[in-house]
Protein backbone atom coordinates (compact mmCIF):
# COMPACT_ATOMS: atom_id res chain seq x y z
CA UNK A 1 0.00 0.00 0.00
CA UNK A 2 1.38 3.56 -0.93
CA UNK A 3 1.74 5.45 2.63
CA UNK A 4 2.53 9.17 3.03
CA UNK A 5 3.08 10.17 6.46
CA UNK A 6 0.75 12.93 7.21
CA UNK A 7 -0.12 15.56 10.69
CA UNK A 8 2.30 14.14 13.14
CA UNK A 9 1.10 16.19 16.01
CA UNK A 10 4.01 16.53 18.51
CA UNK A 11 2.13 18.72 20.82
CA UNK A 12 0.08 16.73 22.71
CA UNK A 13 -2.85 19.40 23.96
CA UNK A 14 -3.14 20.46 20.02
CA UNK A 15 -3.50 17.19 18.91
CA UNK A 16 -6.14 16.15 21.94
CA UNK A 17 -7.89 19.56 20.78
CA UNK A 18 -8.46 18.63 17.26
CA UNK A 19 -9.44 14.75 17.93
CA UNK A 20 -13.18 13.89 17.50
CA UNK A 21 -12.61 12.17 21.22
CA UNK A 22 -10.96 15.26 22.78
CA UNK A 23 -13.54 17.40 21.63
CA UNK A 24 -16.17 15.32 23.10
CA UNK A 25 -14.44 15.28 26.04
CA UNK A 26 -14.36 18.87 26.24
CA UNK A 27 -18.07 18.71 25.28
CA UNK A 28 -18.83 16.93 27.89
CA UNK A 29 -17.21 18.58 30.75
CA UNK A 30 -18.51 21.89 29.90
CA UNK A 31 -21.68 20.30 29.80
CA UNK A 32 -21.23 19.19 33.27
CA UNK A 33 -20.67 22.57 34.51
CA UNK A 34 -23.91 23.95 31.91
CA UNK A 35 -26.21 21.14 33.72
CA UNK A 36 -25.33 22.27 37.22
CA UNK A 37 -25.82 25.57 36.14
CA UNK A 38 -29.35 24.92 34.59
CA UNK A 39 -30.04 22.88 37.81
CA UNK A 40 -29.14 25.32 40.44
CA UNK A 41 -30.34 28.63 37.81
CA UNK A 42 -33.77 26.25 38.23
CA UNK A 43 -33.71 26.06 42.39
CA UNK A 44 -33.43 30.08 42.19
CA UNK A 45 -35.90 30.80 40.16
CA UNK A 46 -38.45 28.38 42.45
CA UNK A 47 -37.97 30.90 44.78
CA UNK A 48 -40.83 32.64 42.80
CA UNK A 49 -43.08 30.99 44.44
CA UNK A 50 -42.30 32.45 47.92
CA UNK A 51 -43.23 35.44 47.19
CA UNK A 52 -41.99 39.16 45.58
CA UNK A 53 -39.41 39.69 49.34
CA UNK A 54 -38.24 36.47 48.66
CA UNK A 55 -37.06 36.94 45.04
CA UNK A 56 -35.96 39.88 44.74
CA UNK A 57 -34.06 39.64 48.15
CA UNK A 58 -32.07 36.03 46.03
CA UNK A 59 -31.51 38.42 42.96
CA UNK A 60 -30.08 41.38 45.46
CA UNK A 61 -27.82 38.45 46.90
CA UNK A 62 -26.26 36.77 43.96
CA UNK A 63 -25.03 40.79 43.49
CA UNK A 64 -23.62 41.05 46.56
CA UNK A 65 -20.37 39.85 45.57
CA UNK A 66 -19.55 41.37 41.86
CA UNK A 67 -16.90 39.59 41.77
CA UNK A 68 -17.90 36.05 42.71
CA UNK A 69 -20.71 36.63 39.93
CA UNK A 70 -18.24 37.61 37.48
CA UNK A 71 -15.64 34.72 38.00
CA UNK A 72 -19.03 32.71 37.94
CA UNK A 73 -20.04 34.45 34.30
CA UNK A 74 -17.02 33.63 33.21
CA UNK A 75 -16.69 29.92 33.87
CA UNK A 76 -20.46 30.02 32.38
CA UNK A 77 -19.49 31.91 29.45
CA UNK A 78 -16.12 29.94 28.87
CA UNK A 79 -17.80 26.68 29.39
CA UNK A 80 -21.02 27.96 26.62
CA UNK A 81 -18.22 29.19 24.25
CA UNK A 82 -16.11 25.77 24.37
CA UNK A 83 -19.42 23.47 24.17
CA UNK A 84 -20.21 25.30 21.00
CA UNK A 85 -16.64 25.04 19.58
CA UNK A 86 -16.21 21.52 19.82
CA UNK A 87 -19.95 20.78 18.49
CA UNK A 88 -19.05 23.56 15.42
CA UNK A 89 -16.43 20.95 14.87
CA UNK A 90 -18.44 17.94 14.72
CA UNK A 91 -20.74 19.04 12.90
CA UNK A 92 -17.95 20.41 10.32
CA UNK A 93 -16.73 17.32 10.14
CA UNK A 94 -20.44 15.76 10.07
CA UNK A 95 -21.19 17.40 7.11
CA UNK A 96 -18.08 16.33 4.77
CA UNK A 97 -18.17 12.67 6.06
CA UNK A 98 -21.03 11.89 4.15
CA UNK A 99 -21.45 13.82 0.65
CA UNK A 100 -23.76 11.87 -1.31
CA UNK A 101 -26.76 11.11 1.15
CA UNK A 102 -29.05 8.21 1.14
CA UNK A 103 -32.50 8.03 -0.46
CA UNK A 104 -33.89 6.18 2.50
CA UNK A 105 -32.54 5.83 5.50
CA UNK A 106 -34.31 4.47 8.96
CA UNK A 107 -33.72 5.01 12.45
CA UNK A 108 -34.24 2.12 14.29
CA UNK A 109 -31.76 2.45 17.52
CA UNK A 110 -31.86 5.93 18.65
CA UNK A 111 -33.63 8.80 20.21
CA UNK A 112 -35.07 11.37 19.10
CA UNK A 113 -33.25 14.04 21.71
CA UNK A 114 -29.93 12.35 20.09
CA UNK A 115 -30.20 12.78 16.72
CA UNK A 116 -31.71 16.45 17.23
CA UNK A 117 -28.84 18.02 19.55
CA UNK A 118 -27.69 20.18 16.05
CA UNK A 119 -30.86 21.40 16.43
CA UNK A 120 -31.58 22.04 20.15
CA UNK A 121 -28.66 23.01 20.49
CA UNK A 122 -28.81 26.80 18.35
CA UNK A 123 -32.16 27.66 19.27
CA UNK A 124 -31.37 27.40 23.01
CA UNK A 125 -28.39 29.77 22.05
CA UNK A 126 -30.65 31.99 20.67
CA UNK A 127 -33.02 31.88 23.49
CA UNK A 128 -30.39 32.17 25.91
CA UNK A 129 -29.49 35.65 24.11
CA UNK A 130 -33.06 36.78 24.28
CA UNK A 131 -33.31 35.65 27.73
CA UNK A 132 -30.39 37.65 29.01
CA UNK A 133 -31.44 40.90 27.36
CA UNK A 134 -34.61 40.14 28.36
CA UNK A 135 -34.19 39.56 32.12
CA UNK A 136 -30.48 40.23 33.08
CA UNK A 137 -29.77 43.67 31.02
CA UNK A 138 -33.56 44.50 30.50
CA UNK A 139 -32.27 45.74 27.10
CA UNK A 140 -35.94 44.30 25.84
CA UNK A 141 -39.04 45.21 27.68
CA UNK A 142 -41.83 43.07 26.80
CA UNK A 143 -44.81 43.82 29.02
CA UNK A 144 -43.46 46.91 30.81
CA UNK A 145 -40.57 48.81 31.43
CA UNK A 146 -38.06 46.62 33.07
CA UNK A 147 -37.10 47.92 37.24
CA UNK A 148 -33.50 46.92 37.71
CA UNK A 149 -33.84 44.66 41.36
CA UNK A 150 -37.59 44.30 41.05
CA UNK A 151 -37.15 40.57 39.79
CA UNK A 152 -40.98 39.50 40.54
CA UNK A 153 -42.72 42.43 38.69
CA UNK A 154 -40.20 42.05 35.65
CA UNK A 155 -41.26 37.99 35.74
CA UNK A 156 -44.88 38.86 35.83
CA UNK A 157 -44.71 41.62 33.67
CA UNK A 158 -42.61 39.55 30.63
CA UNK A 159 -44.86 36.12 31.01
CA UNK A 160 -47.65 37.83 30.88
CA UNK A 161 -47.30 38.55 27.08
CA UNK A 162 -48.44 35.03 25.78
CA UNK A 163 -45.53 34.46 22.99
CA UNK A 164 -42.50 35.46 24.91
CA UNK A 165 -43.99 32.72 27.79
CA UNK A 166 -44.50 30.32 24.45
CA UNK A 167 -41.31 31.37 23.50
CA UNK A 168 -40.07 30.28 26.95
CA UNK A 169 -41.96 26.84 27.50
CA UNK A 170 -40.49 26.03 23.98
CA UNK A 171 -37.32 26.51 24.64
CA UNK A 172 -37.38 24.76 27.87
CA UNK A 173 -38.96 21.81 26.39
CA UNK A 174 -36.23 22.00 23.52
CA UNK A 175 -33.82 22.16 26.84
CA UNK A 176 -35.54 18.69 28.50
CA UNK A 177 -34.63 17.49 25.28
CA UNK A 178 -31.06 18.34 25.32
CA UNK A 179 -30.08 17.03 28.76
CA UNK A 180 -32.44 14.12 28.31
CA UNK A 181 -29.05 12.77 25.68
CA UNK A 182 -26.44 15.15 27.02
CA UNK A 183 -27.01 14.30 30.57
CA UNK A 184 -25.88 10.49 29.92
CA UNK A 185 -23.93 10.73 26.45
CA UNK A 186 -21.41 12.93 29.02
CA UNK A 187 -20.49 9.81 30.75
CA UNK A 188 -19.65 7.69 27.67
CA UNK A 189 -17.67 10.44 26.15
CA UNK A 190 -15.53 10.47 29.34
CA UNK A 191 -15.14 6.85 28.44
CA UNK A 192 -17.77 5.55 31.23
CA UNK A 193 -19.84 2.92 30.09
CA UNK A 194 -21.16 0.02 31.81
CA UNK A 195 -24.33 -2.47 31.07
CA UNK A 196 -25.35 -2.20 34.73
CA UNK A 197 -25.19 1.40 35.25
CA UNK A 198 -25.77 2.77 32.12
CA UNK A 199 -29.30 2.12 31.77
CA UNK A 200 -29.60 3.81 34.58
CA UNK A 201 -27.97 6.44 33.85
CA UNK A 202 -30.12 7.04 31.09
CA UNK A 203 -33.08 6.98 33.50
CA UNK A 204 -31.76 9.72 35.39
CA UNK A 205 -30.62 11.70 32.64
CA UNK A 206 -34.59 11.47 31.15
CA UNK A 207 -35.41 12.14 35.17
CA UNK A 208 -32.76 15.10 35.84
CA UNK A 209 -34.73 16.81 32.00
CA UNK A 210 -38.32 16.16 33.24
CA UNK A 211 -37.54 17.61 36.74
CA UNK A 212 -35.98 20.75 34.80
CA UNK A 213 -38.59 21.67 32.21
CA UNK A 214 -41.06 20.98 35.13
CA UNK A 215 -39.27 23.73 37.51
CA UNK A 216 -38.74 26.32 34.48
CA UNK A 217 -42.28 26.14 33.13
CA UNK A 218 -44.19 26.26 36.31
CA UNK A 219 -43.10 30.07 36.48
CA UNK A 220 -44.60 31.37 32.78
CA UNK A 221 -47.43 29.23 33.23
CA UNK A 222 -48.71 30.36 36.87
CA UNK A 223 -48.52 33.92 35.45
CA UNK A 224 -50.43 33.09 32.59
CA UNK A 225 -52.61 31.02 34.68
CA UNK A 226 -53.08 34.06 37.22
CA UNK A 227 -51.94 32.38 40.16
CA UNK A 228 -49.43 34.48 41.55
CA UNK A 229 -47.90 33.83 45.51
CA UNK B 1 -42.76 -15.10 -4.32
CA UNK B 2 -41.66 -11.98 -6.50
CA UNK B 3 -39.64 -8.82 -5.42
CA UNK B 4 -38.84 -5.40 -7.30
CA UNK B 5 -35.37 -4.56 -6.40
CA UNK B 6 -34.68 -1.13 -6.67
CA UNK B 7 -30.75 -1.04 -6.90
CA UNK B 8 -28.09 2.11 -7.51
CA UNK B 9 -26.21 1.28 -10.15
CA UNK B 10 -23.19 2.84 -11.09
CA UNK B 11 -20.49 2.00 -13.58
CA UNK B 12 -17.48 3.12 -11.71
CA UNK B 13 -16.04 5.63 -9.23
CA UNK B 14 -15.95 8.81 -10.83
CA UNK B 15 -19.24 8.42 -12.32
CA UNK B 16 -22.92 8.93 -11.70
CA UNK B 17 -25.14 6.52 -10.29
CA UNK B 18 -28.88 6.27 -10.70
CA UNK B 19 -31.70 3.55 -9.25
CA UNK B 20 -33.18 0.77 -11.25
CA UNK B 21 -35.39 -1.50 -10.75
CA UNK B 22 -35.51 -4.95 -11.35
CA UNK B 23 -38.39 -7.03 -10.82
CA UNK B 24 -37.42 -10.54 -9.69
CA UNK B 25 -39.78 -13.62 -10.19
CA UNK B 26 -39.96 -17.08 -8.75
CA UNK B 27 -37.65 -16.16 -5.53
CA UNK B 28 -37.63 -18.59 -2.93
CA UNK B 29 -38.64 -17.36 0.61
CA UNK B 30 -35.13 -19.57 1.76
CA UNK B 31 -33.28 -17.89 -0.54
CA UNK B 32 -30.34 -15.46 1.12
CA UNK B 33 -30.85 -12.01 -0.04
CA UNK B 34 -27.37 -12.54 -1.51
CA UNK B 35 -28.90 -15.48 -3.68
CA UNK B 36 -31.41 -13.25 -4.97
CA UNK B 37 -29.01 -11.45 -6.24
CA UNK B 38 -27.67 -14.20 -7.93
CA UNK B 39 -30.57 -15.08 -9.57
CA UNK B 40 -31.13 -11.41 -10.63
CA UNK B 41 -27.41 -11.39 -12.27
CA UNK B 42 -28.23 -14.74 -14.16
CA UNK B 43 -31.08 -12.86 -15.89
CA UNK B 44 -28.86 -9.58 -16.32
CA UNK B 45 -26.04 -12.10 -17.99
CA UNK B 46 -28.56 -13.49 -20.10
CA UNK B 47 -29.93 -10.13 -21.59
CA UNK B 48 -26.75 -9.52 -21.84
CA UNK B 49 -26.97 -6.19 -19.27
CA UNK B 50 -24.04 -5.90 -17.14
CA UNK B 51 -24.20 -7.92 -13.39
CA UNK B 52 -25.14 -6.23 -10.38
CA UNK B 53 -21.93 -5.71 -8.52
CA UNK B 54 -21.71 -6.81 -4.97
CA UNK B 55 -19.54 -8.22 -2.55
CA UNK B 56 -19.38 -11.28 -1.28
CA UNK B 57 -17.16 -14.41 0.20
CA UNK B 58 -17.84 -16.79 2.94
CA UNK B 59 -21.73 -16.09 2.81
CA UNK B 60 -21.93 -17.33 6.61
CA UNK B 61 -22.44 -14.21 8.42
CA UNK B 62 -18.71 -13.79 9.41
CA UNK B 63 -15.70 -12.93 6.64
CA UNK B 64 -17.57 -8.87 7.09
CA UNK B 65 -17.43 -8.75 3.19
CA UNK B 66 -20.70 -7.91 1.90
CA UNK B 67 -23.70 -5.64 3.34
CA UNK B 68 -25.56 -2.89 1.55
CA UNK B 69 -28.88 -0.74 2.77
CA UNK B 70 -31.68 -2.36 2.53
CA UNK B 71 -34.88 -0.15 2.81
CA UNK B 72 -32.67 2.37 4.63
CA UNK B 73 -31.24 -0.50 7.01
CA UNK B 74 -27.49 -1.51 6.95
CA UNK B 75 -27.92 -5.46 6.93
CA UNK B 76 -31.70 -5.13 6.06
CA UNK B 77 -34.62 -5.31 8.61
CA UNK B 78 -33.32 -8.77 10.81
CA UNK B 79 -31.10 -7.53 14.18
CA UNK B 80 -28.12 -9.20 13.53
CA UNK B 81 -27.73 -10.40 10.62
CA UNK B 82 -25.57 -9.46 7.32
CA UNK B 83 -27.27 -9.43 3.96
CA UNK B 84 -25.91 -13.08 3.11
CA UNK B 85 -27.36 -14.55 5.95
CA UNK B 86 -30.65 -12.74 5.75
CA UNK B 87 -33.46 -15.22 3.64
CA UNK B 88 -35.97 -13.54 1.66
CA UNK B 89 -39.02 -14.85 4.08
CA UNK B 90 -38.13 -11.84 6.09
CA UNK B 91 -39.99 -9.89 3.23
CA UNK B 92 -43.56 -9.56 1.92
CA UNK B 93 -44.53 -11.11 -1.24
CA UNK B 94 -44.51 -8.14 -4.03
CA UNK B 95 -42.56 -5.37 -1.91
CA UNK B 96 -40.22 -3.28 -3.47
CA UNK B 97 -36.51 -3.26 -1.90
CA UNK B 98 -34.30 -0.31 -1.97
CA UNK B 99 -31.18 -1.57 -2.15
CA UNK B 100 -28.14 0.77 -1.84
CA UNK B 101 -24.23 1.53 -1.23
CA UNK B 102 -22.40 2.52 2.11
CA UNK B 103 -22.33 6.47 1.43
CA UNK B 104 -19.48 8.00 3.44
CA UNK B 105 -16.49 10.10 2.20
CA UNK B 106 -14.04 7.19 3.89
CA UNK B 107 -15.32 4.31 1.70
CA UNK B 108 -15.87 5.82 -1.94
CA UNK B 109 -18.02 3.48 -4.17
CA UNK B 110 -16.17 1.64 -6.71
CA UNK B 111 -19.21 0.02 -8.16
CA UNK B 112 -23.08 -0.51 -8.11
CA UNK B 113 -22.94 -2.11 -4.22
CA UNK B 114 -19.67 -2.39 -3.74
CA UNK B 115 -17.30 0.58 -1.92
CA UNK B 116 -13.76 0.84 -0.69
CA UNK B 117 -13.22 0.14 2.74
CA UNK B 118 -9.39 -0.18 3.35
CA UNK B 119 -9.79 3.07 5.26
CA UNK B 120 -10.85 0.40 7.80
CA UNK B 121 -7.57 -1.86 7.43
CA UNK B 122 -5.21 1.70 8.20
CA UNK B 123 -6.85 1.83 11.23
CA UNK B 124 -5.90 -1.58 12.35
CA UNK B 125 -2.54 -1.41 10.80
CA UNK B 126 -1.57 2.03 12.99
CA UNK B 127 -2.31 0.43 16.50
CA UNK B 128 -4.72 -2.96 16.17
CA UNK B 129 -1.46 -5.40 16.64
CA UNK B 130 0.94 -6.45 20.33
CA UNK B 131 4.20 -6.98 20.59
CA UNK B 132 5.15 -10.52 21.27
CA UNK B 133 8.54 -12.08 21.96
CA UNK B 134 9.69 -14.64 19.33
CA UNK B 135 11.54 -17.49 20.40
CA UNK B 136 10.50 -21.25 22.25
CA UNK B 137 6.53 -20.81 22.53
CA UNK B 138 5.23 -20.18 26.05
CA UNK B 139 3.26 -22.75 28.11
CA UNK B 140 -0.16 -22.72 27.89
CA UNK B 141 -1.84 -20.66 30.13
CA UNK B 142 0.88 -18.54 31.41
CA UNK B 143 -0.79 -15.69 31.17
CA UNK B 144 -4.08 -16.12 33.42
CA UNK B 145 -6.88 -14.00 31.69
CA UNK B 146 -9.83 -14.06 33.90
CA UNK B 147 -12.93 -15.69 32.42
CA UNK B 148 -15.03 -12.02 32.46
CA UNK B 149 -12.04 -9.96 30.97
CA UNK B 150 -12.00 -12.72 27.78
CA UNK B 151 -15.35 -12.85 27.20
CA UNK B 152 -15.43 -9.00 26.70
CA UNK B 153 -12.36 -9.25 24.87
CA UNK B 154 -13.90 -11.83 22.20
CA UNK B 155 -17.21 -9.62 22.38
CA UNK B 156 -15.46 -6.66 21.08
CA UNK B 157 -13.27 -9.02 18.73
CA UNK B 158 -16.99 -10.14 17.20
CA UNK B 159 -16.18 -7.47 14.66
CA UNK B 160 -16.26 -8.61 10.71
CA UNK B 161 -15.69 -5.01 9.92
CA UNK B 162 -18.08 -4.81 7.30
CA UNK B 163 -18.75 -1.02 7.65
CA UNK B 164 -22.41 -1.52 8.39
CA UNK B 165 -22.10 1.10 12.13
CA UNK B 166 -20.41 3.57 9.52
CA UNK B 167 -23.29 3.11 6.92
CA UNK B 168 -25.90 3.19 9.81
CA UNK B 169 -24.46 6.60 11.77
CA UNK B 170 -25.91 9.86 11.11
CA UNK B 171 -22.28 11.14 11.45
CA UNK B 172 -20.54 8.51 9.61
CA UNK B 173 -18.55 7.82 12.09
CA UNK B 174 -16.04 4.77 12.73
CA UNK B 175 -16.16 4.98 15.72
CA UNK B 176 -18.07 1.46 16.72
CA UNK B 177 -14.93 -0.04 14.61
CA UNK B 178 -11.97 1.79 15.71
CA UNK B 179 -13.68 1.19 19.34
CA UNK B 180 -14.26 -2.68 18.81
CA UNK B 181 -10.64 -2.77 17.86
CA UNK B 182 -9.10 -1.01 20.90
CA UNK B 183 -11.18 -2.97 23.39
CA UNK B 184 -10.73 -6.47 22.10
CA UNK B 185 -7.05 -6.10 22.26
CA UNK B 186 -6.97 -2.94 25.34
CA UNK B 187 -8.67 -5.86 28.04
CA UNK B 188 -6.33 -8.17 27.44
CA UNK B 189 -2.85 -8.26 29.74
CA UNK B 190 -1.33 -8.99 25.85
CA UNK B 191 -2.69 -6.01 24.76
CA UNK B 192 -1.53 -3.83 27.97
CA UNK B 193 1.87 -2.45 26.92
CA UNK B 194 0.39 -0.54 24.29
CA UNK B 195 -2.43 0.40 25.67
CA UNK B 196 -1.82 4.20 25.54
CA UNK B 197 -0.10 4.13 21.76
CA UNK B 198 -2.85 1.48 20.26
CA UNK B 199 -5.68 4.49 21.13
CA UNK B 200 -4.11 7.25 20.25
CA UNK B 201 -2.55 6.06 17.02
CA UNK B 202 -5.72 4.59 15.38
CA UNK B 203 -7.94 7.90 16.64
CA UNK B 204 -5.55 9.79 14.86
CA UNK B 205 -5.99 7.33 12.11
CA UNK B 206 -9.95 7.43 12.10
CA UNK B 207 -9.70 11.11 12.22
CA UNK B 208 -6.94 11.53 9.06
CA UNK B 209 -9.63 9.17 6.94
CA UNK B 210 -12.49 11.36 7.05
CA UNK B 211 -15.34 9.72 8.80
CA UNK B 212 -17.82 11.71 11.06
CA UNK B 213 -17.01 12.39 15.17
CA UNK B 214 -18.99 9.95 17.06
CA UNK B 215 -22.39 11.78 19.30
CA UNK B 216 -23.13 9.03 21.51
CA UNK B 217 -26.45 8.40 18.83
CA UNK B 218 -26.70 4.60 19.00
CA UNK B 219 -27.38 3.71 15.04
CA UNK B 220 -24.48 1.72 14.65
CA UNK B 221 -24.89 -0.77 17.34
CA UNK B 222 -28.58 -1.46 16.35
CA UNK B 223 -27.42 -2.55 12.63
CA UNK B 224 -24.21 -4.53 14.26
CA UNK B 225 -24.41 -8.20 12.63
CA UNK B 226 -22.23 -9.48 16.05
CA UNK B 227 -24.08 -6.54 17.98
CA UNK B 228 -20.83 -5.09 19.26
CA UNK B 229 -22.82 -2.79 22.13
CA UNK B 230 -21.67 0.66 22.47
CA UNK B 231 -19.46 0.49 25.57
CA UNK B 232 -16.76 -0.21 23.28
CA UNK B 233 -16.63 3.19 22.31
CA UNK B 234 -16.55 4.34 25.96
CA UNK B 235 -13.60 1.94 26.27
CA UNK B 236 -12.02 3.94 23.50
CA UNK B 237 -12.86 7.03 24.92
CA UNK B 238 -11.48 6.05 28.26
CA UNK B 239 -8.06 4.73 26.85
CA UNK B 240 -7.85 7.75 24.63
CA UNK B 241 -8.03 10.55 27.46
CA UNK B 242 -5.86 8.38 29.77
CA UNK B 243 -3.29 7.56 26.50
CA UNK B 244 -3.38 11.72 26.00
CA UNK B 245 -3.11 12.34 29.62
CA UNK B 246 0.37 9.91 30.30
CA UNK B 247 1.69 8.71 26.84
CA UNK B 248 5.33 9.67 26.66
CA UNK B 249 6.36 7.97 23.23
CA UNK B 250 3.70 9.93 21.43
CA UNK B 251 5.13 10.35 18.09
CA UNK B 252 1.72 9.40 15.92
CA UNK B 253 1.94 9.09 12.41
CA UNK B 254 -1.42 8.85 10.33
CA UNK B 255 -0.80 8.07 7.41
CA UNK B 256 -2.70 9.85 4.04
CA UNK B 257 -6.01 8.09 2.82
CA UNK B 258 -4.98 6.86 -0.40
CA UNK B 259 -6.42 4.43 -2.80
CA UNK B 260 -3.49 3.62 -5.37
CA UNK B 261 -5.28 1.71 -8.02
CA UNK B 262 -6.56 4.44 -9.73
CA UNK B 263 -4.16 7.60 -10.02
CA UNK B 264 -6.41 11.02 -9.39
CA UNK B 265 -7.84 9.10 -7.05
CA UNK B 266 -6.60 10.57 -3.69
CA UNK B 267 -9.16 11.55 -1.44
CA UNK B 268 -9.56 15.35 -0.59
CA UNK B 269 -9.92 14.61 2.93
CA UNK B 270 -6.75 15.53 4.45
CA UNK B 271 -7.78 17.31 7.55
CA UNK B 272 -4.23 18.78 8.20
CA UNK B 273 -4.57 20.12 4.59
CA UNK B 274 -0.87 19.04 3.65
Amino acid sequence: MATTVIGTREIRPIRFWESTNGQKAIMAVTGIVLLLFVFFHMLGNLQFFEGREQINFYGAALRRFPEALWAARVILLVSVVLHIWSSVKLAVRKNGARPTGYTARKNINSSYASRTMYWSGPILLAFIIYHLLHLTAGAIQPGGAFVEGDVYGNLVKGFSVWYVSLWYIISMILLGLHIRHGAWSLFQSLGMNHPRHTPLLKKLAMLFAVVVVLGYVAIPVSILAGVRP
Amino acid sequence: MRVTLKIWRQASRGGSGKFVSYPVDNVNPDMSMLECLDVLNEQLIERGEEPVAFEHDCREGICGSCGFMINGVAHGPLPATTVCQLTMRHFKDGETLTLEPWRARAFPLIKDLVVDRRSFDRIIASGGYISTSTGGACDGNDILVPKETADRAMDAAACIGCGACVAACPNASAALFTGAKITHLGVLPQGKPEQDRRAIAMVAQMNAEGFGGCTNIGECTGVCPKEIPLEVIAAMNRDYLRGSWRARDNVVTPIRPFTEWSTGSKLKNDPTGG
